[in-house]
Protein backbone atom coordinates (compact mmCIF):
# COMPACT_ATOMS: atom_id res chain seq x y z
CA UNK A 1 0.00 0.00 0.00
CA UNK A 2 2.83 2.10 0.05
CA UNK A 3 3.35 2.69 -3.41
CA UNK A 4 -0.58 3.27 -3.55
CA UNK A 5 0.80 6.41 -1.35
CA UNK A 6 2.94 7.29 -3.45
CA UNK A 7 1.03 7.37 -6.49
CA UNK A 8 -1.51 9.61 -4.98
CA UNK A 9 1.08 12.52 -3.78
CA UNK A 10 2.01 12.05 -7.57
CA UNK A 11 -1.42 12.67 -8.28
CA UNK A 12 -1.76 15.63 -6.23
CA UNK A 13 1.68 17.34 -7.61
CA UNK A 14 0.62 16.99 -11.24
CA UNK A 15 -2.57 18.34 -10.58
CA UNK A 16 -0.89 21.31 -8.62
CA UNK A 17 1.32 21.86 -11.79
CA UNK A 18 -1.22 21.20 -14.15
CA UNK A 19 -3.16 24.21 -12.69
CA UNK A 20 -0.35 26.30 -11.86
CA UNK A 21 2.02 26.72 -14.62
CA UNK A 22 1.58 29.35 -17.26
CA UNK A 23 2.62 27.28 -20.87
CA UNK A 24 -0.96 25.44 -21.82
CA UNK A 25 0.75 22.74 -23.67
CA UNK A 26 2.53 21.88 -20.06
CA UNK A 27 -0.46 21.67 -18.51
CA UNK A 28 -2.23 19.37 -20.97
CA UNK A 29 0.16 16.80 -20.41
CA UNK A 30 0.50 17.31 -16.89
CA UNK A 31 -3.03 16.45 -16.62
CA UNK A 32 -2.42 13.32 -18.80
CA UNK A 33 0.24 12.37 -16.15
CA UNK A 34 -3.38 12.55 -14.28
CA UNK A 35 -4.73 10.15 -16.52
CA UNK A 36 -1.82 7.52 -16.20
CA UNK A 37 -0.80 7.36 -12.89
CA UNK A 38 -4.69 6.50 -12.29
CA UNK A 39 -4.70 3.61 -14.40
CA UNK A 40 -2.28 2.39 -12.02
CA UNK A 41 -3.74 3.17 -9.09
CA UNK A 42 -6.69 1.40 -10.25
CA UNK A 43 -4.17 -1.72 -11.28
CA UNK A 44 -3.52 -1.67 -7.76
CA UNK A 45 -6.85 -1.43 -6.57
CA UNK A 46 -7.95 -4.67 -8.67
CA UNK A 47 -10.20 -3.08 -11.19
CA UNK A 48 -8.38 -4.14 -14.24
CA UNK A 49 -11.80 -3.01 -16.64
CA UNK A 50 -11.34 0.38 -15.05
CA UNK A 51 -7.62 0.35 -16.02
CA UNK A 52 -8.21 -0.50 -19.55
CA UNK A 53 -10.17 1.94 -20.24
CA UNK A 54 -9.07 4.77 -18.29
CA UNK A 55 -5.10 4.37 -20.07
CA UNK A 56 -7.35 4.13 -23.13
CA UNK A 57 -9.74 7.30 -22.99
CA UNK A 58 -7.51 9.47 -21.23
CA UNK A 59 -5.25 8.96 -24.61
CA UNK A 60 -8.20 9.79 -26.82
CA UNK A 61 -8.67 13.12 -24.21
CA UNK A 62 -4.57 14.24 -24.64
CA UNK A 63 -5.40 14.23 -28.83
CA UNK A 64 -8.54 16.22 -28.13
CA UNK A 65 -6.98 18.86 -25.71
CA UNK A 66 -3.76 19.24 -27.74
CA UNK A 67 -6.07 19.84 -30.87
CA UNK A 68 -7.73 22.69 -28.96
CA UNK A 69 -4.59 24.08 -27.69
CA UNK A 70 -1.52 23.46 -30.33
CA UNK A 71 -2.95 24.99 -33.43
CA UNK A 72 -3.88 28.39 -31.81
CA UNK A 73 -1.62 31.14 -31.33
CA UNK A 74 -2.66 32.14 -27.71
CA UNK A 75 -0.98 29.31 -25.88
CA UNK A 76 0.55 31.22 -22.96
CA UNK A 77 -1.73 32.96 -20.15
CA UNK A 78 -1.20 36.72 -19.34
CA UNK A 79 -3.48 36.57 -16.27
CA UNK A 80 -3.14 38.83 -13.19
CA UNK A 81 -4.15 37.78 -10.41
CA UNK A 82 -7.17 39.11 -8.76
CA UNK A 83 -6.00 38.91 -4.62
CA UNK A 84 -9.59 39.43 -3.34
CA UNK A 85 -11.41 36.72 -5.42
CA UNK A 86 -8.66 34.44 -4.95
CA UNK A 87 -8.50 34.91 -0.90
CA UNK A 88 -12.47 34.17 -0.75
CA UNK A 89 -12.47 31.25 -3.10
CA UNK A 90 -9.91 29.24 -1.05
CA UNK A 91 -11.57 30.53 2.27
CA UNK A 92 -14.73 29.02 0.71
CA UNK A 93 -13.02 25.41 -0.61
CA UNK A 94 -11.47 25.60 3.08
CA UNK A 95 -15.06 24.99 4.40
CA UNK A 96 -16.11 23.17 2.55
CA UNK A 97 -12.50 20.39 2.54
CA UNK A 98 -13.22 21.18 6.55
CA UNK A 99 -17.13 20.03 6.05
CA UNK A 100 -16.61 16.64 3.64
CA UNK A 101 -13.45 15.46 6.02
CA UNK A 102 -15.36 15.33 8.87
CA UNK A 103 -18.32 13.21 6.60
CA UNK A 104 -15.57 10.91 5.56
CA UNK A 105 -14.81 10.08 9.04
CA UNK A 106 -18.39 8.40 8.85
CA UNK A 107 -17.11 6.20 6.04
CA UNK A 108 -15.96 2.57 7.12
CA UNK A 109 -11.81 2.59 6.87
CA UNK A 110 -9.63 2.30 3.51
CA UNK A 111 -9.71 -1.43 2.60
CA UNK A 112 -13.34 -2.49 3.50
CA UNK A 113 -15.83 -1.92 1.16
CA UNK A 114 -18.70 0.13 2.04
CA UNK A 115 -21.22 -1.64 0.08
CA UNK A 116 -20.21 -5.26 0.09
CA UNK A 117 -19.65 -5.54 4.00
CA UNK A 118 -23.57 -5.29 4.24
CA UNK A 119 -25.33 -8.73 4.51
CA UNK A 120 -27.43 -8.97 1.86
CA UNK A 121 -26.72 -6.09 -0.32
CA UNK A 122 -26.53 -5.60 -4.18
CA UNK A 123 -23.02 -6.25 -4.10
CA UNK A 124 -23.49 -9.50 -2.33
CA UNK A 125 -25.86 -10.46 -4.38
CA UNK A 126 -24.28 -10.04 -7.55
CA UNK A 127 -20.95 -11.79 -6.50
CA UNK A 128 -22.89 -14.56 -5.25
CA UNK A 129 -24.93 -15.08 -8.32
CA UNK A 130 -23.82 -13.03 -10.75
CA UNK A 131 -22.04 -16.08 -12.78
CA UNK A 132 -25.01 -18.34 -12.17
CA UNK A 133 -28.09 -15.70 -13.00
CA UNK A 134 -26.14 -14.32 -16.35
CA UNK A 135 -23.44 -17.18 -17.37
CA UNK A 136 -20.87 -14.28 -17.58
CA UNK A 137 -17.37 -14.84 -15.87
CA UNK A 138 -16.56 -11.11 -15.78
CA UNK A 139 -19.07 -9.40 -13.24
CA UNK A 140 -18.19 -6.10 -13.42
CA UNK A 141 -19.87 -6.81 -17.52
CA UNK A 142 -22.47 -8.92 -16.08
CA UNK A 143 -23.55 -5.79 -13.96
CA UNK A 144 -23.27 -3.49 -16.56
CA UNK A 145 -25.32 -5.62 -19.19
CA UNK A 146 -27.45 -7.51 -17.26
CA UNK A 147 -28.47 -6.92 -14.03
CA UNK A 148 -27.74 -2.85 -14.38
CA UNK A 149 -28.50 -2.67 -18.17
CA UNK A 150 -30.47 0.64 -17.98
CA UNK A 151 -27.52 2.79 -16.58
CA UNK A 152 -25.85 1.32 -20.17
CA UNK A 153 -28.63 2.37 -22.18
CA UNK A 154 -28.79 5.96 -20.77
CA UNK A 155 -24.94 6.01 -20.81
CA UNK A 156 -24.98 4.85 -25.02
CA UNK A 157 -27.44 7.77 -25.00
CA UNK A 158 -25.32 10.84 -23.18
CA UNK A 159 -22.66 9.85 -25.25
CA UNK A 160 -24.14 9.79 -28.57
CA UNK A 161 -26.07 13.16 -27.68
CA UNK A 162 -22.22 14.66 -26.80
CA UNK A 163 -21.34 13.57 -29.99
CA UNK A 164 -24.25 14.93 -31.94
CA UNK A 165 -23.68 18.40 -29.90
CA UNK A 166 -20.18 18.60 -30.69
CA UNK A 167 -21.04 17.38 -34.37
CA UNK A 168 -23.15 19.89 -34.76
CA UNK A 169 -21.06 22.95 -33.12
CA UNK A 170 -18.40 22.19 -35.69
CA UNK A 171 -20.35 21.62 -38.60
CA UNK A 172 -21.96 25.47 -38.87
CA UNK A 173 -18.91 26.67 -40.33
CA UNK A 174 -18.98 24.69 -43.42
CA UNK A 175 -22.14 25.14 -43.77
CA UNK A 176 -21.32 28.86 -44.05
CA UNK A 177 -18.75 27.96 -46.56
CA UNK A 178 -21.20 26.13 -48.61
CA UNK A 179 -23.27 29.52 -48.90
CA UNK A 180 -21.07 32.09 -49.14
CA UNK A 181 -20.55 31.69 -52.95
CA UNK A 182 -24.26 31.53 -53.73
CA UNK A 183 -25.18 34.74 -51.81
CA UNK B 1 -6.08 9.33 5.18
CA UNK B 2 -6.70 7.75 1.84
CA UNK B 3 -10.09 9.71 1.36
CA UNK B 4 -8.54 12.98 2.36
CA UNK B 5 -6.00 12.86 -0.27
CA UNK B 6 -8.28 12.48 -2.84
CA UNK B 7 -10.71 15.03 -1.76
CA UNK B 8 -7.66 16.91 -1.81
CA UNK B 9 -7.50 16.02 -5.50
CA UNK B 10 -10.95 17.35 -6.14
CA UNK B 11 -11.16 20.36 -4.03
CA UNK B 12 -7.83 21.37 -6.05
CA UNK B 13 -9.79 21.10 -9.69
CA UNK B 14 -12.60 23.07 -7.85
CA UNK B 15 -9.90 25.61 -7.04
CA UNK B 16 -9.07 25.82 -10.76
CA UNK B 17 -12.88 25.95 -12.16
CA UNK B 18 -13.60 28.90 -9.82
CA UNK B 19 -10.17 31.04 -10.44
CA UNK B 20 -8.60 30.66 -13.55
CA UNK B 21 -9.61 33.02 -16.34
CA UNK B 22 -8.55 30.95 -19.24
CA UNK B 23 -11.23 28.52 -21.02
CA UNK B 24 -8.77 25.40 -21.55
CA UNK B 25 -7.56 25.70 -18.15
CA UNK B 26 -11.04 25.39 -16.90
CA UNK B 27 -12.13 22.50 -18.61
CA UNK B 28 -8.55 20.86 -17.72
CA UNK B 29 -10.21 21.66 -13.75
CA UNK B 30 -13.14 19.94 -14.81
CA UNK B 31 -11.09 16.63 -15.99
CA UNK B 32 -9.14 16.83 -12.50
CA UNK B 33 -11.97 17.18 -10.33
CA UNK B 34 -13.36 13.70 -12.60
CA UNK B 35 -10.42 11.87 -11.96
CA UNK B 36 -10.70 12.73 -8.44
CA UNK B 37 -14.41 11.88 -8.33
CA UNK B 38 -13.50 8.02 -10.17
CA UNK B 39 -11.11 6.92 -7.90
CA UNK B 40 -12.64 7.92 -4.57
CA UNK B 41 -15.70 5.64 -6.16
CA UNK B 42 -13.19 2.68 -6.74
CA UNK B 43 -11.80 3.40 -3.65
CA UNK B 44 -15.21 2.61 -1.99
CA UNK B 45 -15.65 -0.39 -3.16
CA UNK B 46 -11.53 -1.47 -2.14
CA UNK B 47 -11.15 -4.50 -0.03
CA UNK B 48 -7.63 -4.90 1.59
CA UNK B 49 -6.36 -8.08 -0.17
CA UNK B 50 -8.86 -8.96 -2.40
CA UNK B 51 -8.87 -9.91 -5.85
CA UNK B 52 -10.54 -8.67 -9.02
CA UNK B 53 -13.87 -9.35 -9.25
CA UNK B 54 -13.56 -12.25 -12.90
CA UNK B 55 -13.59 -15.29 -12.54
CA UNK B 56 -11.16 -17.64 -13.78
CA UNK B 57 -10.69 -21.65 -14.43
CA UNK B 58 -8.91 -21.51 -11.17
CA UNK B 59 -12.33 -20.76 -8.90
CA UNK B 60 -14.93 -22.69 -10.91
CA UNK B 61 -15.48 -25.96 -9.54
CA UNK B 62 -15.92 -29.11 -12.09
CA UNK B 63 -19.53 -28.70 -12.21
CA UNK B 64 -20.06 -25.32 -12.79
CA UNK B 65 -20.39 -23.98 -8.78
CA UNK B 66 -18.39 -21.26 -7.20
CA UNK B 67 -16.24 -21.52 -4.37
CA UNK B 68 -16.59 -20.19 -1.10
CA UNK B 69 -13.98 -18.21 -1.04
CA UNK B 70 -14.27 -16.05 -3.84
CA UNK B 71 -17.53 -13.81 -2.24
CA UNK B 72 -15.69 -13.54 1.01
CA UNK B 73 -11.90 -12.22 -0.61
CA UNK B 74 -13.65 -10.16 -3.94
CA UNK B 75 -13.27 -6.56 -4.34
CA UNK B 76 -16.84 -5.05 -5.02
CA UNK B 77 -17.92 -4.64 -8.92
CA UNK B 78 -20.73 -2.16 -8.49
CA UNK B 79 -18.59 0.86 -8.27
CA UNK B 80 -16.61 -0.59 -10.97
CA UNK B 81 -19.94 -0.96 -13.14
CA UNK B 82 -20.76 2.94 -12.26
CA UNK B 83 -17.34 3.96 -12.73
CA UNK B 84 -16.92 2.23 -15.82
CA UNK B 85 -19.76 4.32 -17.78
CA UNK B 86 -18.36 7.89 -16.24
CA UNK B 87 -15.15 7.65 -17.54
CA UNK B 88 -16.50 7.26 -21.24
CA UNK B 89 -19.32 10.09 -20.29
CA UNK B 90 -16.58 12.16 -19.05
CA UNK B 91 -14.66 11.85 -22.68
CA UNK B 92 -18.30 12.54 -24.48
CA UNK B 93 -18.69 15.72 -22.53
CA UNK B 94 -14.59 16.43 -23.13
CA UNK B 95 -15.07 16.47 -26.72
CA UNK B 96 -18.26 18.99 -26.47
CA UNK B 97 -16.68 21.25 -23.88
CA UNK B 98 -13.29 21.39 -26.43
CA UNK B 99 -15.44 22.02 -29.67
CA UNK B 100 -17.08 25.22 -27.75
CA UNK B 101 -13.69 26.25 -27.11
CA UNK B 102 -12.66 26.29 -30.52
CA UNK B 103 -16.05 27.92 -31.99
CA UNK B 104 -15.44 30.56 -29.35
CA UNK B 105 -11.75 31.25 -30.21
CA UNK B 106 -13.08 31.85 -33.55
CA UNK B 107 -15.62 34.41 -32.92
CA UNK B 108 -13.42 36.34 -30.69
CA UNK B 109 -9.72 35.72 -30.94
CA UNK B 110 -9.66 35.33 -27.53
CA UNK B 111 -9.48 31.99 -24.38
CA UNK B 112 -9.61 34.72 -22.09
CA UNK B 113 -12.91 34.98 -20.11
CA UNK B 114 -12.68 38.38 -19.29
CA UNK B 115 -12.43 39.09 -22.59
CA UNK B 116 -14.84 37.28 -24.10
CA UNK B 117 -17.31 39.35 -21.50
CA UNK B 118 -16.56 42.70 -23.23
CA UNK B 119 -16.40 42.05 -26.77
CA UNK B 120 -19.93 42.46 -28.14
CA UNK B 121 -21.32 41.68 -31.38
CA UNK C 1 -3.46 17.88 -37.90
CA UNK C 2 -2.21 18.92 -41.73
CA UNK C 3 -3.01 17.32 -45.17
CA UNK C 4 0.26 15.45 -45.73
CA UNK C 5 0.68 13.13 -42.56
CA UNK C 6 4.17 12.94 -40.80
CA UNK C 7 7.05 11.29 -42.16
CA UNK C 8 8.16 8.27 -43.86
CA UNK C 9 8.96 6.24 -40.47
CA UNK C 10 5.87 6.97 -38.94
CA UNK C 11 4.17 6.13 -42.19
CA UNK C 12 5.93 3.01 -42.21
CA UNK C 13 5.34 1.85 -38.51
CA UNK C 14 1.65 3.00 -38.55
CA UNK C 15 0.87 0.20 -41.46
CA UNK C 16 0.98 -2.84 -39.41
CA UNK C 17 0.85 -1.20 -36.04
CA UNK C 18 -2.53 0.07 -36.69
CA UNK C 19 -3.88 -3.39 -37.84
CA UNK C 20 -2.36 -4.60 -34.55
CA UNK C 21 -4.60 -2.61 -32.38
CA UNK C 22 -7.46 -2.86 -34.49
CA UNK C 23 -7.28 -6.82 -33.62
CA UNK C 24 -6.61 -6.04 -30.00
CA UNK C 25 -9.72 -3.90 -30.52
CA UNK C 26 -11.58 -6.46 -31.32
CA UNK C 27 -10.01 -9.02 -28.96
CA UNK C 28 -11.06 -6.85 -26.51
CA UNK C 29 -14.80 -6.52 -27.13
CA UNK C 30 -15.43 -10.05 -27.95
CA UNK C 31 -14.16 -11.44 -24.84
CA UNK C 32 -15.77 -8.53 -23.04
CA UNK C 33 -17.54 -10.86 -20.85
CA UNK C 34 -14.43 -13.36 -19.77
CA UNK C 35 -11.58 -10.99 -19.37
CA UNK C 36 -11.79 -7.08 -18.08
CA UNK C 37 -12.46 -5.06 -20.60
CA UNK C 38 -15.98 -5.03 -22.73
CA UNK C 39 -17.51 -2.59 -25.70
CA UNK C 40 -16.37 0.40 -24.59
CA UNK C 41 -13.03 0.22 -23.90
CA UNK C 42 -12.67 -2.05 -27.33
CA UNK C 43 -14.57 0.35 -28.78
CA UNK C 44 -11.85 3.16 -27.51
CA UNK C 45 -8.97 1.13 -28.96
CA UNK C 46 -10.87 0.59 -32.13
CA UNK C 47 -11.36 4.41 -32.17
CA UNK C 48 -7.81 4.90 -32.07
CA UNK C 49 -6.89 2.68 -34.80
CA UNK C 50 -8.51 4.68 -37.00
CA UNK C 51 -7.18 8.26 -35.30
CA UNK C 52 -3.62 6.90 -35.93
CA UNK C 53 -4.51 6.36 -39.41
CA UNK C 54 -5.54 9.80 -39.51
CA UNK C 55 -2.46 11.40 -37.48
CA UNK C 56 0.20 9.51 -39.49
CA UNK C 57 -1.26 10.29 -43.24
CA UNK C 58 -3.29 12.97 -42.93
CA UNK C 59 -6.86 13.74 -43.33
CA UNK C 60 -7.37 13.19 -47.14
CA UNK C 61 -6.43 9.44 -46.71
CA UNK C 62 -8.64 8.60 -43.72
CA UNK C 63 -11.19 10.40 -45.53
CA UNK C 64 -10.61 7.99 -48.51
CA UNK C 65 -10.67 4.59 -45.84
CA UNK C 66 -13.08 5.77 -43.71
CA UNK C 67 -15.61 8.95 -44.75
CA UNK C 68 -17.22 10.50 -42.27
CA UNK C 69 -20.63 9.37 -43.23
CA UNK C 70 -19.92 6.37 -43.15
CA UNK C 71 -18.69 6.31 -39.66
CA UNK C 72 -21.91 8.47 -38.54
CA UNK C 73 -23.97 5.71 -39.86
CA UNK C 74 -22.13 2.99 -38.32
CA UNK C 75 -22.62 4.86 -34.90
CA UNK C 76 -26.43 5.16 -35.69
CA UNK C 77 -26.56 1.23 -36.39
CA UNK C 78 -24.71 0.66 -33.35
CA UNK C 79 -26.76 2.13 -31.23
CA UNK C 80 -30.01 0.53 -33.65
CA UNK C 81 -28.57 -2.99 -33.02
CA UNK C 82 -28.18 -2.19 -29.00
CA UNK C 83 -32.04 -0.79 -28.91
CA UNK C 84 -33.05 -4.04 -31.25
CA UNK C 85 -30.81 -6.93 -28.80
CA UNK C 86 -33.19 -4.93 -25.59
CA UNK C 87 -36.50 -5.07 -27.45
CA UNK C 88 -36.34 -8.51 -28.46
CA UNK C 89 -35.90 -9.47 -24.85
CA UNK C 90 -39.02 -7.60 -24.15
CA UNK C 91 -40.96 -9.63 -26.86
CA UNK C 92 -39.35 -12.75 -26.50
CA UNK C 93 -39.58 -13.21 -22.69
CA UNK C 94 -41.51 -10.60 -21.13
CA UNK C 95 -39.57 -7.18 -20.04
CA UNK C 96 -37.10 -4.75 -21.39
CA UNK C 97 -33.39 -5.73 -21.43
CA UNK C 98 -33.99 -9.69 -20.27
CA UNK C 99 -31.07 -12.03 -20.45
CA UNK C 100 -33.05 -13.85 -23.29
CA UNK C 101 -30.48 -15.90 -24.78
CA UNK C 102 -28.74 -17.08 -21.44
CA UNK C 103 -32.76 -18.08 -19.93
CA UNK C 104 -34.50 -19.34 -22.25
CA UNK C 105 -32.58 -20.36 -25.72
CA UNK C 106 -28.69 -20.73 -25.93
CA UNK C 107 -27.22 -21.87 -22.00
CA UNK C 108 -24.13 -21.79 -23.01
CA UNK C 109 -21.24 -23.31 -20.36
CA UNK C 110 -19.19 -20.70 -18.05
CA UNK C 111 -15.93 -19.82 -19.68
CA UNK C 112 -16.89 -20.08 -23.17
CA UNK C 113 -16.79 -17.55 -25.62
CA UNK C 114 -20.66 -18.49 -26.83
CA UNK C 115 -22.26 -17.99 -23.33
CA UNK C 116 -23.70 -15.36 -21.22
CA UNK C 117 -26.26 -14.69 -23.91
CA UNK C 118 -26.57 -11.41 -24.82
CA UNK C 119 -23.98 -9.90 -23.20
CA UNK C 120 -21.62 -10.62 -26.16
CA UNK C 121 -24.09 -9.03 -28.19
CA UNK C 122 -24.49 -5.94 -26.18
CA UNK C 123 -20.54 -5.58 -26.51
CA UNK C 124 -20.95 -5.69 -30.41
CA UNK C 125 -23.41 -3.31 -30.48
CA UNK C 126 -21.54 -0.86 -27.89
CA UNK C 127 -18.39 -1.35 -29.33
CA UNK C 128 -19.24 -0.64 -32.99
CA UNK C 129 -20.84 2.75 -31.67
CA UNK C 130 -18.22 3.97 -29.47
CA UNK C 131 -15.60 3.36 -31.94
CA UNK C 132 -17.61 4.74 -34.85
CA UNK C 133 -18.55 7.78 -32.92
CA UNK C 134 -15.16 8.91 -31.19
CA UNK C 135 -13.28 8.86 -34.35
CA UNK C 136 -15.87 11.00 -36.15
CA UNK C 137 -15.30 13.59 -33.74
CA UNK C 138 -11.63 13.30 -33.44
CA UNK C 139 -12.03 13.90 -37.03
CA UNK C 140 -14.35 17.06 -37.04
CA UNK C 141 -12.11 18.72 -34.52
CA UNK C 142 -9.29 18.43 -36.73
CA UNK C 143 -11.12 19.73 -39.75
CA UNK C 144 -11.79 22.69 -38.13
CA UNK C 145 -8.89 24.30 -38.48
CA UNK C 146 -7.25 27.63 -38.69
CA UNK C 147 -7.96 28.84 -42.29
CA UNK C 148 -11.49 28.38 -41.05
CA UNK C 149 -11.74 30.65 -38.35
CA UNK C 150 -13.05 34.37 -38.79
CA UNK C 151 -13.54 37.03 -36.70
CA UNK C 152 -17.30 38.19 -37.65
Amino acid sequence: MVLFYILLAFMIIAAIIAIETRDLLSSVVSVSAIGFIGSLIFLILQAPDIAITQIVVEVLALIILIRATIARDLTTIAEGREFFGTVVCVAVLLVIALATVRAADALPVFGRPAFASIEGSPSQIYLRQGSRDTGAANLVAAVILDYRAYDTLGEATVLFTSIIGATAILRSRTVKALQEPEA
Amino acid sequence: MAYALCLLLFMIGLYCVAVKKNLVKIVIGLAVMEYAVNLFLIMLGYRAGGVAPILTRSEVGPKGELSDIFVSRAVDPLPQALVLTAIVISLGTLALLIATCIRIYSRYGTFDITQIRRLKG
Amino acid sequence: MNDRGMSIIVKTITGPVKVLIFLFGINVILFGHLTPGGGFAGGVVLAGSYVLLMLAFGKGYAEQNLPTSLASRLDCIGALLFATVACLGAILAGSFFVNFLYQRYLPGRLLDLVSAGTIPLSNLAIGLKVGASLYLVVVMLSVFGKDTADKV
